[in-house]
């Protein structure tokens, strides 16, 4: 504290006790912040107008909601003009009541030495029918993400070369990390173990045991005081 | 024209003159380290096409994370890259204290790089010993397992577990370190780097190690890049990318090491790249052994709520592990579970690129690329 003579309070209270160190105060929760006065935010409107939508920040991320058309160009700017050379990640995420339901969430990180190390997000939204421009003609590994949000969501991509399942087979029903999708499996049709079991007996492959995940009740916590073991 | 890695020209007098073969690979082959599956189109013994088939170890990792509570998560990272566990934990735990606003105390700090680079050290003796043998080379094997063997008894002292480490929580850590665990570790990390001279002395300079590994799988920095590849495989590339310079998180900015890179981009280079980083990893545990004794019976657990609810928000959080970035993406909504929790998994990403590493060469040679790229499928898969 600057004015350090003066924290004696009036009538000669004694001086607050110095300040805990953070790991001993509550956890200071981030907050969504608007950030349009970032500088690659303003360089990125200027450059693709109409193309950002809004920029926020929320514990230091830096997240641009892009236009769907528009997502491939940003992503080719921020590479091309800024030095955002390196794909960190695709991936998908699912809001059933929010229309369109589904976002598609890129990282793009700039490297040392050119550039300081950053990374920013870029969020679009999409439904099922609507496709999403493809990265794969910005950074070639686009590639397997995408098709690993298709895989999860059945987000489609425009124009990448191999719009096919990644992590579960050709053929497969459904798109499992979509919020309506049972976490015990769905029936695909085919009874396992078929020579050992009848047809109307042993495990069904996705019909699960019946069991239910529960409802998120308040974990019991590991440790056994609160605000931490010592 | 010769293949890079000096062996003879497959076209001169190839067995199948000008028809291509189509060449299933795995997924029960034992040199692609787990259920990997490769389709190759071959030209004779020359691979003129790959195209890996995965997800035969796919257990819906990321539809779990959304039924649990933030804690009880860390175990699910544990099974992702089963031979890093504790890096997944860290990156784990560093996005959910992001997400939540935690500050770690520094005890908790550098107990945990203390862990991280000894899973660094035990996570490359496994690349190593694997891809030794793989290509041949069976003495190493014992060697590292021999080592791996004293860094996995330092896991079980602190933890109890070996492998599935679970050894970290949001905030902090579960417990301090047993009476003697820093003196054990201080000895293994002085003994260990005569150990990576003994591995060198088998392998750097051996003609037949290199004949196999120089010029083979070469992958330029620009089309490293372009992948998405990160870890000792960029590094080789000749782009001195680490995580733990460039945003420094846990103890790392209060602890010196060299970042080590090579040239070339090769098989060969990515040895050289590994067998240095697991030097420097030695030199981390060392000085955050000697910061820890001013920290003793300090706190390893910041002050946080007994339920952790995760803002409405969203963050990245991406460490480097030992194969490359592993980061996590989690959504909140208030609630104690995370809305959405991806992972940035470096084994994925790097094993997109083995297609571009192993046109061109020959079949033997993918068992040396495979090993060189390091995958976990268990990651790759999820």
């Amino acid at each position: 504290m600057s004015d350090g003579p003066s924290a004696v309070g009036e009538g000669g209270t004694p001086a607050p006790p110095a300040e805990k160190p953070a790991w001993e105060r509550d956890p200071v929760v981030p907050e969504w912040r608007d950030a349009d006065d970032d500088p690659l935010a303003a360089a990125l409107r200027e450059a693709l107008p109409e193309a950002i939508r809004s920029v926020k920040t929320f514990a230091g991320d830096l997240t641009f909601d892009v236009e769907r058309e528009r997502l491939a160009d940003v992503a080719r700017e921020l590479k091309t003009a800024h030095g955002f050379s390196l794909i960190v990640d695709v991936c998908g995420a699912d809001y059933p009541n929010r229309e369109p339901r589904f976002d598609v969430v890129v990282h793009l990180a700039s490297l040392p030495p050119d550039r300081a190390y950053r990374v920013v997000r870029l969020k679009t939204q999409t439904d099922e029918a609507t496709p999403v421009p493809t990265l794969t003609g910005v950074y070639r590994g686009a590639n397997w993400p995408e098709r690993e949000v298709f895989d999860m969501y059945g987000v489609r991509f425009e124009g990448h070369p191999d719009m096919t399942r990644i992590l579960l087979w050709e053929g497969f029903n459904g798109h499992p990390l979509r919020k309506e999708f049972p976490v015990e499996g769905i029936d695909t049709g085919a009874a396992i173990y078929s020579e050992h079991y009848g047809e109307t007996m042993g495990p069904v492959a996705g019909t699960g045991t019946g069991w239910k995940p529960p409802k998120p009740a308040p974990p019991v916590s590991d440790e056994t005081e609160e605000g931490g073991a010592k | 024209m010769s293949t890079p890695n000096g062996a003879p020209d497959p076209s001169s007098d190839r067995l199948f003159t000008g028809e291509e073969m189509e060449l299933s690979f795995g997924p029960q082959h034992p040199a692609t380290h787990g259920v990997l599956r490769l389709n190759l189109k071959i030209e004779g013994e020359r691979i003129v096409g790959c195209y890996p088939i995965i997800g035969y170890l796919h257990r819906g990792t990321e539809k779990l994370f959304e039924l649990h509570p933030f804690f009880q998560n860390v175990p699910h990272t544990d099974r992702m890259d089963y031979i890093a566990a504790a890096t997944n934990n860290l990156a784990y735990v560093g996005a959910v204290e992001k997400l939540v606003g935690l500050t770690v105390p520094p005890r908790a700090r550098y107990i945990r790089t203390i862990l991280a680079e000894l899973q660094r050290i035990s996570s490359h003796l496994v690349w190593l010993a694997t891809h030794a043998i793989d290509i041949g080379a069976m003495t190493p094997f014992f060697y590292c397992f021999r080592e791996r063997e004293r860094v996995l008894d330092l896991f079980e002292q602190y933890c109890g577990a070996r492998l599935t480490l679970n050894c970290m929580r949001p905030g902090g850590l579960p417990f301090d370190l047993p009476a003697g665990w820093a003196d054990t570790c201080r000895r293994f990390c002085e003994d260990y780097p005569a150990k990576i001279d003994e591995y060198e002395g088998l392998l750097t300079e051996n003609r037949i190690w290199k004949r196999r590994t120089v010029g083979v799988g070469v992958l330029s920095p620009e089309a490293a890049l372009d992948l998405g590849v990160t870890g000792p495989m960029l590094r080789a590339s000749g782009i001195g990318f680490d995580l733990r310079k460039v945003r420094p998180y846990e103890a790392y900015g209060e602890v010196e090491f060299a970042v080590p890179t090579a040239q070339n981009g090769d098989t060969y280079d990515r040895y050289i790249v590994r067998m240095a980083e697991m030097r420097e990893s030695t030199k981390i545990v060392l000085q955050c052994l000697d910061l820890l004794p001013a920290t003793e019976g300090g706190p390893i657990m910041a002050k946080r709520p007994r339920v952790l609810k995760g803002p409405k928000g969203e963050v990245y959080h991406g460490i480097e592990g030992p194969k490359g970035e592993i980061g996590f993406y989690i959504v909140g909504d208030g609630t104690p579970n995370p809305y959405r929790c991806h992972v940035r998994p470096p084994s994925f990403m790097n094993l997109q690129s083995l297609p571009d590493l192993a046109n061109g060469h020959l079949v033997a040679d993918l068992v040396a690329l495979i090993g060189s790229t390091d995958i976990v499928l268990g990651e790759v898969d999820r």
